[in-house]
């Protein structure tokens, strides 16, 4: 924390935040312009949204064509937010669904009210179906991949160089050995263990031909870091977030392979506080990740987010 | 399925966001990382319900004592060898903070993920094993911890039990750490004894190290200081992209140090180009912003077009970073492919990227043992001094004065090679010299032309720009071949340091910046001297390529670079001023070939070798080239 003596009007206009200030004087003061307040210069949010942005500027100056996963939950909406605030309220580059016609209404009544309010260009991608994925995937997994296959024949179509992609390291332990740009061949193969080295925030946004990169602006936050952001931007929530019947949705996948948890969070203040003391997994309502020991490292190593 | 989750109580106000710590856990392969970590999480009840209990079940099926390692790895789902495939990140909470604890592995390749776990840690957790002592890996841990600019370093001595908690035996590895670390002019925040199998001193101070006074791990966790703020700094701001979505012409980058306001003027370097910042853009904020600082990812407009791109960085007029085309970089060469001198790479400075050259191997550096050796080429994990050199100007800052914008990553094509720190010793800030302050100025033609001077002087005009070590022998060539060419009927005249240093340059002193100027200068003159119809022969060290380049494109086509060469031993041993003397004994500080830089020159127009040949011989050589180059036809 620091103390400046600046001009209070400048100081509420500068930081633009107000509850980052106090003010000793009250508006009768006649020296009221004048006031000692405490600038606390940039909290954990700011940081994490100022390191997104970079990425994403990143990755919109260096891999051309470039495109935005929006699977429209929690994660995608902030990134689609981050784009927002990085681009001074455009997005610009298409926003992709991977579409298996299976998730769940909410899901769908959120796309359709928000592409046109936020201008997205919107890229709806119908996965194809469960018959055609690998046999012997376990069936829940099987139904994951779809996603896979429908993000090969994005790439197909395409040729896009970049793929935003909402992803936390603290979600999963293979997403947690993630780069931020993350090259993949064409059929999305991720070689965890020869991965370049990335440091000091310079990226590897040349991956050598027949690769695309797989971008995280989110790969630094945490799930709470997610909904407390959210509060802080006034971003809309999809309703299936919040407990009904004491039951709510931690994290949106297809309604196949999905399940609510126990949880009796009505606000965002009551999913903070129920995170803060939780230690149950994030993706525990996530079927597939726990059909088999190394199910979403399979599915990951071959290609999915 | 799942476990009912609750509010552990009513929640009536959302709680702020807890301040973050990174902390990167480095030691050689098997000192106990897992185990810490692992011990540190139950110690301070974060594990995972069941998480322990199944642990415990699976060690009893095996018929083993209970592994600590194993919960480290189950978090992370490692199957693989027992070692940690790549860097990776587990999150954890205690008291007012949250602590990022980044695992940098300590296999083979432990360079390439330390660098990239430890590049971004606010502070390290170093781990010994006790039983082992100081190895290899732990110094060079150690040392790239200080390259890559991770300030602060608590070294956890792991497996005391072994050892008997002997304190005698922790001192002395204590001191060895220390002393090496020393060397490297870093001081560890603390070092503490621990046990973590047996939970010793990591959540609560041991009774079986009772005589250490010093902090419990959890403790050298809380102690390290918050990261630092760098918006006091000088403004650092490097362009990433300029958008024209509308009518606005936006300005991003992230300040990397610093602060702004509207209506600041700015200067883009290295065009050396200054505008006022006309408003600074943001969306979806609360009021307009006025002013912005350190690690904000901003967007700005100014007040007239000017063209700015990427490679840009913008600063106050006052404080502006480094221009130059050359300089010193401390390296970690991460690639398999060895580095060579005269290899071309491309250097990425912040958001700029510039093709360079590999110019000098300074040195390679024994981490081990601290000292260096000379090389031809840089192999995979060393670490080495190198200068290197960039195809056009780039602004850079001395890391030891700006860390963030004093570093560079070499890259080629797809892959990443390595990184390093940027030193400027001994090169000058080329800014002055690039720098025009006089406009609105116009050239008066002359009426007598070029040719009109040649035909009275019957030879053409030129520059003969003599350079090469202190006692090479550019003087007394020069003064012996302006008699001869004099005495032949050229107009000739020769400049020569210490004459030009009493007047014209009189005001300059011996700075890498003043000397620049005074080639500068030289250089001007020359030029108009040779614009009047005069054969000049400059006689100066000019060891500077960059200069020596100044004063040929001022001179133009008439301008020949000619080496005297002669080497060092061999100067040395004439050294007729007595200075060599001087600069050996350190009584001059900065002297070309000893404590400063000379950079030959790549084709010379002419070489004239005065180590093997008398000063005859040498004038013979030079008057035939100048009767074949000046002579009228």
């Amino acid at each position: 924390m620091r103390v400046y003596a600046i001009k209070l009007k400048t100081a509420i206009n500068e930081s633009g935040v107000k509850k980052y200030f106090t003010s000793d004087r009250t508006n009768s003061d006649p020296c009221r312009f004048f006031s000692i307040i405490t600038v606390n210069p940039m909290n954990r949010l700011d940081r994490l949204e100022a390191h997104s942005i970079y990425i994403l500027r990143e990755a919109y100056k260096q891999a051309q064509p470039l495109a935005m996963l929006w699977s429209i939950g929690k994660d995608s909406n902030v990134v689609t937010w981050l784009a927002r605030k990085a681009f001074f309220g455009r997005v610009p580059f298409p926003a992709v669904q991977l579409d298996t016609g299976m998730e769940l209404d909410e899901v769908y009544a959120y796309r359709d009210k928000y592409v046109p309010e936020w201008g997205l260009d919107l890229r709806v991608i119908d996965c194809p179906p469960e018959s055609e994925m690998d046999p012997d995937l376990p069936p829940m997994t099987r139904s994951a991949a779809r996603k896979s296959a429908g993000l090969r024949q994005l790439l197909e179509q395409g040729k896009y160089a970049g793929i935003i992609v909402g992803i936390r390291r603290d979600e999963e332990a293979t997403r947690a050995k993630e780069r931020v740009f993350s090259p993949r061949s064409v059929d999305g193969a991720w070689e965890f263990r020869d991965q370049p080295p990335e440091f000091w925030d310079q990226f590897m946004t040349q991956p050598p031909p027949d690769t695309h990169l797989r971008i995280h602006p989110l790969l630094h936050w945490t799930e709470v870091d997610v909904w407390r952001y959210t509060e802080r931007e006034g971003i809309p929530v999809n309703s299936l977030y919040f407990a009904r019947d004491g039951k709510r949705y931690r994290s949106l996948g297809e309604k196949n392979i999905t399940a609510p948890v126990d949880s009796d969070a009505a606000t965002i203040e009551e999913i903070i506080a129920e995170l803060e003391t939780t230690r149950t997994p994030e993706r525990a309502g996530r079927l597939m990740d726990s059909e088999s020991e190394d199910s979403f490292e399979r599915l990951r190593t071959s290609g999915y987010m | 399925m799942n476990k009912a989750i609750k509010p552990a109580a009513p929640v009536t106000t959302l709680s702020a966001a807890k301040e973050q710590l990174r902390v990167v856990i480095v030691g050689h392969v098997d000192h106990g990382k897992s185990t810490l970590v692992g011990r540190l999480f139950h110690d301070t009840g974060m594990l995972p319900e069941g998480k322990f209990e199944a642990i415990e079940e699976m060690c009893r099926r095996r018929g083993m004592p209970f592994e600590w390692a194993f919960l480290m790895d189950s978090l992370k789902a490692e199957r693989d060898q027992g070692v940690t495939i790549d860097t990776s990140q587990i999150w954890f909470n205690h008291g007012e903070r949250e602590y990022v604890l980044i695992d940098a592995p300590g296999h083979r390749e432990f360079i390439r993920n330390m660098v990239t776990g430890a590049s971004n840690a606010d502070a390290a957790l170093l781990l010994i094993d006790a039983d082992q002592g100081v190895r290899s890996q732990s110094r060079h841990h150690g040392y790239l911890l200080q390259l890559l600019g991770v300030r602060q370093v608590a070294v956890v001595v792991n497996k005391m039990d072994l050892i008997g908690y002997d304190e005698e035996k922790f001192h002395a590895i204590e001191q060895e750490y220390r002393n090496y670390l020393e060397g490297l002019g870093v001081t560890p925040t603390c070092v503490i004894p621990i046990s973590a199998r047996d939970g010793d001193n990591i959540a609560s101070a041991s009774d079986n190290l009772a005589w250490h006074k010093g902090p419990t791990v959890l403790g050298a966790l809380a102690g390290f200081a918050p990261p630092l703020g760098n918006e006091d700094a000088p403004l650092r701001l490097p362009l990433q992209d300029v958008y024209k979505f509308d009518d606005r012409r936006i300005f991003a980058g992230r300040i990397e140090s610093g602060r702004f306001k509207v209506g600041d003027e700015l200067l883009f370097s290295p065009s050396n180009r200054t505008a006022h910042v006309a408003s600074i853009e943001a969306w979806n904020t609360p009021a307009p912003v006025t002013q912005a600082s350190a690690g904000s990812s901003v967007g700005f407009t100014l007040d007239e077009q000017i063209f700015a791109e990427r490679c840009e960085v913008v600063s106050h007029l006052d404080n502006a970073p480094v221009e130059t085309d050359v300089f010193h970089v401390r390296l970690f060469w991460l690639s398999a492919r060895p580095l060579k001198v005269g290899d071309s790479v491309t250097l990425k400075i912040g958001p700029a990227a510039v093709r360079s050259t590999i110019e000098q191997i300074e040195r390679v550096i024994d981490v081990d043992a601290l000292t260096d050796r000379s090389a031809e080429s840089i192999a995979r994990d060393e670490i080495a001094d190198i200068i290197v050199r960039t195809t056009q100007l780039v602004a850079i800052d001395p890391h030891q004065d700006l860390p963030r914008t004093g570093r560079v990553v070499f890259t080629d094509r797809h892959e990443t090679l390595g990184g390093g720190i940027v030193s400027m010793e001994h090169y000058p800030d080329q800014r002055k010299m690039v720098t025009v302050r006089a406009t609105n100025v116009t050239a008066e033609a002359h009426r007598v032309t070029t040719a009109q001077r040649v035909e009275r002087n019957l030879h053409n005009p030129g520059v003969l720009w003599f350079t090469g070590l202190s006692g090479s022998g550019k003087s007394t060539l020069a003064m012996a071949l302006e008699q001869r060419l004099f005495d032949q009927g050229y107009q000739v005249y020769v400049l020569d340091g210490d004459n030009v240093r009493g007047g014209l340059n009189a005001n300059l002193g011996f700075s890498p910046e003043d000397r620049a100027e005074n080639i500068r200068r030289v250089g001007e003159v020359a030029a108009l001297l040779a614009d009047a119809g005069v054969i000049v022969i400059t006689a100066f060290i000019s060891p500077y390529r960059a200069d020596r380049e100044r004063a040929r494109a001022a001179a133009g086509d008439g301008f020949h670079e000619i080496y005297i060469e002669a080497d060092l031993e061999t100067c040395e041993s004439r050294d007729p001023k007595g200075l060599y003397k001087r600069a050996r004994s350190g009584e001059i500080s900065e002297f070309t070939g000893i404590t400063a830089p000379y950079e030959a020159p790549d084709k010379p127009n002419l070489v004239i070798d005065t180590a093997a040949h008398d000063i005859n011989t040498c004038i013979d050589q030079l008057v035939a080239y100048i009767a074949e180059n000046f002579r009228r036809s």
